[in-house]
């Protein structure tokens, strides 16, 4: 055990969902860890649970969502902390940007205002000027030209890649320990994705952010992350550092996900992808959650949920994880 | 921009043009006798006196001539002399409109203030208590008809309550202050007369209110459903994610996006309020246009009646073109396209 406790670490997460009293659970019981300076990717088909989890974990879930758990940021409880309190963290210890970066700034106010703002929401003795001076800096910063200029302009006067610049500058505003990314790239053009993974890169490693970064895109983490937490219907399904899940992943979702990375270097025919659709909410199969698309599942994956099994530093959920069964292909 | 206020600038005078013309044809094709205005019924049959009374008012020329010297006479300024005040229109109009205006004003005002709030309130606190009072009030008001909201609020609060006058724009034994605007707030303070300000806020409350409550629940509605949709908005959850709070988020985030759509609401209410204006000066002696109007319509006093109908275009027409031209300064994609 070091002597500090870690950046941010989730223990148990669950978010639910009420429907005529009814709850179904979106995210079930998810334990995550991050430290200090690390980039923790998480992947997931659409629906498994990745927003919904991170904005409960800052108290940003949707009305009427029940959440449960556990959430340590630097050790500090955050689940049930007051409104005031968490406030308070957002936006300037923790950070989180989002899928479309159109959608995501205000359409009626200057960039430079929307960024002043974050800034002096938490430096409130600051004056508007020097909370633009700072804003122009922080464009910079993100490697938009003439910042000057943009800071007066509005969002839709900017690119889609642009804009996600816009949005990162004003989530490293207040110089976080955590920045929570979901999504960054799905919105925009491939050869856009890129520079703007380059430029979150770059800021990660200038500014020492904890990272966390929520894809669909498994390829993507490749070059990025530390550590990766597949997700599966609201829970994690395997965890482990980079090289590790690549060179031996242990749950045959996470092998799904590798085989469907797009090559870029080899023509293939057909892009392989897994068959079927992942469980609407409240709708589990009995068993192992994933046996329906499972291509190696057996009679005890629909009769029991499988254990989390264990190598050093890596976890998977899976009855026959780290050890294929006899009869599979 | 400049370019398309500009456009609307040159319509302008062409619209005009066409509301005098229609108000004039409308006037001359109803089948009242306007000389029975004029003329009292025993000198009816004295045909001297007729004849003198037609040739005075133009009442024998044909239609086109009317017309002509009528659109000639306005472009001086002229819009003929009333049958009944035997004052000249223009001179009536001008005396009248600013008590309307200030009025309408005051109700636009009213009816706006009451209806952002309760469209904010019944969108943040959706499907609650609040949502469902916010909504009853707002149908209250504008299901409730003007007249009789009117003298049951006059009943109330002035006759049974004493808390507020009775009908009129001014204490009925107050010396009224010099006319400079009309507008009975600004001329009591240029006056530098504080007390008859106060007494004239005082009497602007209750038909105000009563013609506010009418215009709020359109724009209450409106407001709520827009401020649904923004709230929804992934932008509401970046001001969240930058540790806003929620009365920033609200105000600075989502109303202010919801701007363009209420302003251009309360602009168009304008023209309901200007209708609801005449039953409500009826009930509160409040001697604008709508009264006038009213006698205007009964005493079959055709100059004032076209008079009064193109003045209540023509502010039509401008309330149009200034909530038109705020729709595009407020709104920085148009601005700017
Ligand atoms: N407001 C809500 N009410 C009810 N259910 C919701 C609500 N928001 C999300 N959900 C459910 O929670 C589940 C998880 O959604 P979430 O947005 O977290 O998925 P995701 O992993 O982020 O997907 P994507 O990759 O598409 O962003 C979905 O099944 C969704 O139906
Ligand atoms: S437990 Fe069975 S069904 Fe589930 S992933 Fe493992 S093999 Fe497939
Ligand atoms: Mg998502």
């Amino acid at each position: 055990m070091s002597a500090h406790p870690p950046l941010f670490e989730v223990r148990d997460l669950r978010v639910a969902f009420g429907r005529n009293g009814f709850y179904s659970e979106a995210v079930r019981g998810v334990s995550l860890q991050v430290d200090h300076g690390e980039v923790l990717g998480i992947v997931g088909e659409s629906g498994s649970g990745k927003s919904v989890g991170m904005l409960a974990a800052l108290g940003l879930q949707p009305e009427g969502a029940r959440v449960t758990g556990s959430v340590k940021f630097k050790g500090r409880e955050l689940v049930g902390l007051p409104r005031r309190e968490l406030r308070a963290l957002r936006g300037a210890r923790i950070a989180m940007i989002f899928q479309d970066p159109l959608s995501s700034l205000n359409p009626v106010m200057t960039v430079g205002a929307q960024i002043a703002e974050a800034v002096r929401l938490h430096n409130p003795d600051l004056s508007k000027r020097a909370a633009l001076d700072r804003a122009k800096d922080l464009l910079a910063l993100v490697t938009i030209p003439q910042p000057d200029r943009r800071l007066q302009q509005y969002p839709h006067e900017f690119s889609g890649g642009m804009r996600q610049r816009v949005m990162i500058a004003m989530a490293v505003a207040n110089d976080p320990d955590l920045l929570i990314a979901d999504e960054p790239t799905t919105a925009l053009d491939v050869t856009v994705q890129a520079q703007i993974m380059e430029v979150l890169a770059d800021l990660q490693a200038r500014l020492k952010l904890g990272l966390i970064l929520i894809t669909h895109d498994l390829g993507v983490l490749a070059g990025h992350a530390d550590r990766v937490a597949v997700v599966y219907a609201g829970q994690v399904v395997e965890q482990a550092g980079v090289d590790d899940l690549f060179a031996r992943p242990g749950h045959p979702y996470t092998r799904g996900l590798i085989a469907s990375i797009p090559d870029m270097t080899v023509e293939k025919d057909r892009l392989f992808s897994i068959d079927g659709t992942p469980p609407a909410l409240g709708r589990l199969p009995e068993g192992c959650p994933f046996n329906p698309r499972c291509v190696v599942a057996q009679d005890i994956c629909r009769r029991e949920t499988p254990p989390v099994r264990h190598l050093p530093d890596h976890s998977a959920a899976c009855h026959f994880a780290f050890s294929a069964p006899e009869s599979a292909a | 921009m400049t370019r398309y206020i500009l456009r609307r600038l040159i319509a302008m005078p062409f619209l005009v043009l066409g509301i005098v013309t229609l108000a004039f044809l409308l006037t001359s094709v109803t089948k009242g006798d306007p000389l029975t205005a004029i003329v009292s019924d025993r000198q009816m049959n004295n045909p001297e006196i007729v004849a003198a009374a037609k040739a005075k008012w133009g009442l024998d020329r044909s239609l086109p001539e009317r017309y002509v010297i009528y659109v000639g006479n306005l472009l001086t300024g002229d819009m003929g002399t009333s049958f009944i005040t035997r004052r000249p229109v223009a001179q009536d109009v001008l005396y009248r409109l600013p008590a309307t205006m200030e009025l309408v004003m005051a109700a636009m005002v009213v009816g706006a203030t009451i209806g952002i709030s309760l469209g904010v309130l019944a969108a943040y606190f959706r499907n609650t208590v609040i949502d469902h009072a916010a909504r009853v009030f707002a149908l209250f008001g504008s299901s409730i008809p003007v007249f009789w909201l009117g003298l049951a609020l006059l009943y109330v609060f002035s006759v049974q309550w004493g808390v507020l006058p009775g009908p009129g724009r001014l204490d009925a034994r107050a010396t009224p202050p010099p006319l400079v605007t009309g507008f009975m707030t600004i001329d009591t303070l240029l006056a530098g007369n504080l007390r008859l300000f106060l007494d004239a806020v005082w009497h602007l409350i209750l038909p105000a209110f009563v013609l506010g409550w009418a215009v709020a629940g359109t724009i209450s509605r409106l407001v709520r459903a827009n401020m649904l949709e923004i709230l929804s908005r992934e932008f509401i959850l970046t001001a969240r994610a930058k540790g806003a709070g929620e009365f920033r988020v609200v105000i600075r985030h989502a109303l202010r996006n919801t701007m363009v759509p209420t302003l251009t609401v309360i602009g168009y209410s304008f023209a309901y309020l200007l209708t609801g204006a005449v039953l409500t000066e009826t009930i509160f002696s409040w001697p604008g246009m709508g009264s006038y109007a009213v006698d205007a319509a009964r005493g079959l006093d055709f100059p004032a009646i076209i008079g009064v109908t193109i003045v209540g275009g023509v502010v039509f027409l401008v309330t149009n073109l200034l909530t038109d031209i705020a729709y595009v300064v407020a709104n920085p994609r148009v601005r700017l396209g």
